[in-house]
């Protein structure tokens, strides 16, 4: 064994499915979940005679992507062919872009783990169509085909070798999804496969500048798994070339449950797609002022919105970060603000409890049933001293258990603070009452037993007495003790 | 241009097309005289001239993002060697 130091790089291929109404090429609904060939017609299908025609929603998404990466659009496209065999390619080519793709050379700012910034290099954004779906039915000699996802349009998104670890792929991926949720153009779900990501990777010895062996990694179905599959790849190779032996460039596909990388089965024939000019769609052009239409078009982006939250807001750097991360969760904190003017305090309530809520119960914002109006009012009986912090949270769990509004719920529960003098001696006489000990310490000098005492008379009212109140009432009865 | 045997047997691979032996070299005249007329074509000077992207003089045909009627599957099916229920049964392919 060497102690040679390896270093990764990594390129990352991601591939996003558009959610327009209709397909890339063909007027067939563009639908995931639909019964099997059921948004299929003769285009999509590839029958002869048939001639695809763009789809104009989809060359204007695939733009606003490629702006948002700060891409250059080029003024002049073309379709190309990529001709190849498999029974999910009914055409046995697929439409797509070789040498005069829509954009090249963008690149995004990431942050990695939440802090570091980092930019990664786009190498180019361009557009194809997806293939149809296979299906493998467990001991059949056959294989299924469905070809509603045929000629849907895909985004193919490719970045230059920047990566130089998984967890930065993870941010890249993470903040990728996150810019493509603000442009809404496409669900991102990994579990439907309408984003999907494939990995280069070789390692190098640190300091080294000529890159190693590469392997295309695929088949991985989440962020997690990109990661994961990334590491042990990082480990693999490391002990390959630890052992002496050389790297080869191949696909290998990530098993989720053993958690390997398996070289591809099939025997992978060398990629030659004879890629020509598809003769059935015509070039596309755009103008300065077409482009610069679309760029001023574009939404505020993740990035944009996290400086707004900053400055506008007063927010720190990192709730501001958990806001944006999720654009519902960011609606959600503007429209309390508008609401109620104390952004802060609004930040600090969803970033803490509701999120708590969101995580603890596995669920979505918008599966919370939160309105803004409910956490404001809640956050107004807190401020208003009705009820105290604790029960606060308490009645959020409440409120979106039964999506009822907080002030039934106090009403209802009679869970007001108590802080009038008569009602919190009665419980302060009896916690005195209870605990001689805690009282004679006190009495001693024990500051801490004051504390203990004010713990006992929350406990008894149900965590609903004032505890300034109760304190000093507390510490007041003491001295005549 | 001449064209070899296995230059003609890795293309008609790449098509799925199994040729017998007679047919190789006949394919492989018919391609190498092909190939033979791109040659003179390369010839031609063609210097400040840009190169085409189609045939046609038209660019920017779209259509609108508008749903049109999908065609039944049993329309399709029916032409298709084997299907299953409605869908298209191929050979077991495995990744
Ligand atoms: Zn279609």
């Amino acid at each position: 064994m060497t102690n040679i130091k390896y270093e990764p790089v990594i390129g990352l291929e991601v591939h996003v499915q558009l959610k327009t109404k209709t397909k890339a090429f063909c007027g067939c609904a563009n639908e995931f979940g639909s019964k099997e060939n059921t948004n299929i017609c003769p285009v999509c299908l590839g029958l002869p005679g048939s001639l695809p025609v763009l789809n104009a929603q989809v060359l204007v998404g695939a733009a606003r992507v490629a702006l948002a990466l700060d891409c250059t659009i080029r003024h002049f496209i073309k379709f190309d062919r990529k001709n190849y065999f498999y029974p999910d390619l009914p055409k046995n080519f697929q439409i797509s872009q070789f040498d005069m793709p829509l954009s090249e050379n963008g690149h995004l700012d990431i942050k990695v783990d939440g802090i570091s910034p980092k930019r990664i290099r786009i190498k180019r954004v361009h557009l194809e169509e997806d293939a149809g779906k296979l299906m493998h039915p467990e001991g059949s000699i056959s294989s299924l085909v469905d070809f509603n996802r045929a000629g849907t349009p895909l985004l193919e998104i490719v970045t230059e070798p920047d990566i130089y670890s998984p967890e930065e792929a993870y941010a890249y991926l993470s903040d990728l999804k996150l810019m493509l949720q603000y442009l809404d153009i496409s669900d991102c779900d990994m579990e439907k496969g309408s984003l999907r990501c494939d990995a280069n990777i070789s390692i190098r010895p640190a300091g080294e500048t000529k890159l190693g062996t590469k392997a295309e990694l695929k088949n991985m179905n989440s962020f997690k798994a990109v990661k994961a599959a990334l590491e042990y790849e990082i480990k693999r190779q490391a002990q390959s070339l630890d052992a002496g032996e050389r790297i080869v460039q191949e696909t290998r596909l990530w098993d989720e449950k053993k958690e390997v990388t398996l070289p591809m089965r099939s025997k992978e024939e060398a990629h030659d797609y004879r890629y020509f000019p598809e003769p059935d769609l015509p070039p596309f052009t755009f103008t300065d002022a077409d482009i610069e239409g679309m760029r001023n078009s574009l939404p505020e982006l993740p990035q944009q919105r996290l400086r707004r939250f900053v400055e506008n807001f007063g927010l720190g750097e990192k709730d501001a970060a958990v806001l944006i991360a999720d654009k519902e969760l960011a609606d959600f904190f503007e429209a309390c603000v508008e609401i109620y003017n104390e952004p802060k305090k609004i930040s600090n309530w969803i970033s803490g409890p509701v999120l708590f809520n969101m995580n603890s119960r596995n669920s979505s914002f918008g599966a919370l049933r939160l309105t803004p109006g409910h956490l404001t009012d809640l956050i107004c009986l807190v401020e208003d001293g009705t009820v105290s912090n604790l029960v606060g949270k308490d009645i959020l769990a409440q409120m979106l258990a039964a999506g009822s509004a907080p002030k039934d719920i106090v009403r209802e529960k009679n869970l007001a603070q108590v802080s009038g003098a008569d009602e919190l001696n009665e419980i302060i006489e009896e916690v005195i009452a209870a605990n001689k000990k805690s009282v004679d310490d006190y009495a001693c000098g024990k500051e801490n037993a004051l504390m203990f005492l004010v713990g006992q008379v929350m406990k008894r009212s149900g965590g609903k007495a004032n505890p300034k109140v109760a304190r000093s009432l507390l510490a007041e009865r003491l001295k005549r003790t | 241009m001449a064209i070899s045997k296995d230059e003609v047997k890795y293309i008609a691979n790449l098509a799925r097309l199994g040729l017998t032996e007679p047919e190789v070299e006949h394919f492989r005249e018919q391609l190498g005289d092909i190939l033979g007329y791109v040659d003179k074509l390369k010839k031609v000077d063609v210097s400040g001239m840009s190169p085409m992207a189609h045939v046609l003089d038209i660019k920017n045909i779209y259509r609108p993002d508008n749903i049109s009627p999908s065609i039944a599957p049993e329309k399709i099916l029916k032409y298709a060697p084997q299907h299953e229920g409605s869908f298209f049964k191929v050979p077991k392919v495995i990744e």
